[in-house]
């Protein structure tokens, strides 16, 4: 069973990977968005600054959603979801392991990638390794609460909105600890609680996601 | 009992006898207590005559956060043991508290505007508030989304229930979040603290809100009912011809 999930994430990767460097468009979104910000607001540093980890928080978010339709939706269209799910794998570690590869395609690279736009928009260098650490706790987060905004829409056409509007309000908790712990971290505050509050939210959101999602998925096939 | 109304036309003969007692109960509800609050109690010694939004605004706040709450329930219950009545309940019950919603955000809006010189504040209050509006949008939105009635009850259920879980935290966040960025809140109302003069007729109003919701919840499952009946009817004839 685990060697079905490994080579199921194995798989997705490679998908993302082939299909015309899906992980790099993330990256190339979340950046272009971010640096959307100083041309809107002006190039002033301490403003700049001082809205750094809401800008890159709510770039990760928007990068997070824009895989999201095509989840569970490209195996639904091509079959390999039915197959998946009467394969001898239980439909909740399906999910997850499907979560972990958008995870490894999109997360991780938002990680890897926001130092660099921290120094883009002049966030205090002190405060980089907590924006690396509150993402790195955060995105799994948004993957795995946006797999149960996808599975639920799985099939339905315009689903991409749809996604949206039901999974960012869920993303609320996760941004404020994700951009409030950064914020603490510019003040020299402690930052153990809020990263503690975001390892919180990642544990109490597997079993949810993966049990709703995995609900979703079997009625979505049913 | 519970059981029991699962039989829609024993649901139906039920709501039947039901409906006229609790619709004249809200009319009297309503009457006395907008009455009570809007006109006969006394304004408030700082707040004056604004006071008079809070026998609405508060009630509707109440009822938005507890509507949200039974529809989980009714999520859970007709996910679990397939009650064909829970899944209907939840549905009829959500545009009710998205109405709810709005009305505590406007009033909210509307006491704000006097009190602290701005239609919009970010409140903790205020901002949760907004955050369970749009989980409503959300839930109303997913069923208009999905056709087979069936698939959209079950998928609107799953989302019900991790927006119910989603509730607390988010409450949580966003006073952790204001502790962060904002002085304490303006709007201090502890309890015990709630002159019995202004208590009262806020009860009353309440009671008159919860026999609103009861009685349009029925009204709309009822009407939920027959609609599906309509459409097995409409179904069979088109499967004879």
């Amino acid at each position: 069973m685990t060697a079905a999930l490994l080579a199921l994430v194995r798989r997705d990767l490679a998908l993302a990977a082939g299909q015309g460097g899906t992980i790099g468009m993330t990256i190339g979104f979340f950046i272009v968005a971010a640096s959307l910000f100083p041309l809107a607001a002006g190039p002033e540093p301490a403003l700049l600054a001082r809205a750094a980890p809401a800008v890159i928080w709510i770039g990760a978010l928007l990068a997070t959603l824009l895989g999201l339709d095509r989840l569970f939706q490209a195996d639904l269209e091509d079959g390999s979801l039915d197959l998946l799910l009467l394969g001898g794998s239980p439909a909740s570690l399906i999910v997850l392991a499907k979560c972990l590869a958008h995870w490894l395609a999109t997360g991780l690279p938002l990680v890897l990638a926001s130092p660099l736009l921290a120094l883009l928009l002049g966030l205090d260098p002190a405060a980089l390794g907590v924006l690396a650490a509150s993402l790195l706790l955060g995105t799994p987060t948004l993957s795995l609460v946006g797999a149960v905004g996808a599975s639920l829409t799985v099939g339905l056409r315009r689903a991409g909105v749809l996604i949206a509007l039901l999974v960012l309000p869920l993303y609320v908790p996760v941004l404020i600890f994700g951009a409030g712990t950064v914020g603490q971290a510019t003040l020299g505050l402690p930052v153990l609680p809020g990263l503690g509050l975001l390892a919180a939210l990642l544990l109490l959101s597997l079993p949810v996601a993966a049990l709703g999602a995995a609900g979703a998925l079997r009625l979505a096939t049913s | 009992m519970f059981t029991r109304l699962a039989n829609p036309a024993r649901f139906l003969g039920l709501a039947d006898r039901l409906l006229p007692w609790l619709a004249g109960a809200t009319v009297l509800a309503f009457a006395g207590g907008l009455a009570w609050g809007l006109v006969l109690s006394p304004p408030d010694y700082q707040q004056g005559d604004t006071v008079r939004i809070m026998y609405v605004h508060v009630p509707a706040a109440w009822l938005a956060l507890s509507i949200y709450l039974f529809m989980a329930a009714a999520s859970v219950v007709g996910l679990v043991w397939k009650h064909p009545l829970a899944d209907l309940a939840a549905k009829s019950a959500a545009p009710i508290g998205a109405a709810f919603c709005l009305i505590a955000l406007v009033t909210g809006s509307l006491w704000g505007a006097p009190m602290w010189g701005a239609w919009w504040r970010w409140d903790p209050r205020l901002t949760s508030m907004l955050v369970l509006f749009f989980l409503y949008l959300g839930y109303l939105a997913l069923w208009a989304a999905i056709e087979a009635p069936d698939k959209a009850a079950q998928a609107a259920a799953i989302l019900a229930i991790v927006g119910a879980v989603n509730v607390p935290i988010v409450k949580f966040s966003v006073d952790w979040w204001s502790s962060l960025h904002q002085p304490a809140s303006v709007m201090r109302m502890g309890g015990p603290t709630i002159d019995p003069s202004i208590l009262w007729p806020l009860l009353l109003n309440a009671a008159a809100f919860h026999l609103y919701v009861a009685t349009v919840l029925i009204w709309r499952l009822k009407a939920e009912l027959i609609g599906r009946r309509l459409r097995a009817l409409g179904l069979a004839i088109a499967e004879q011809t």
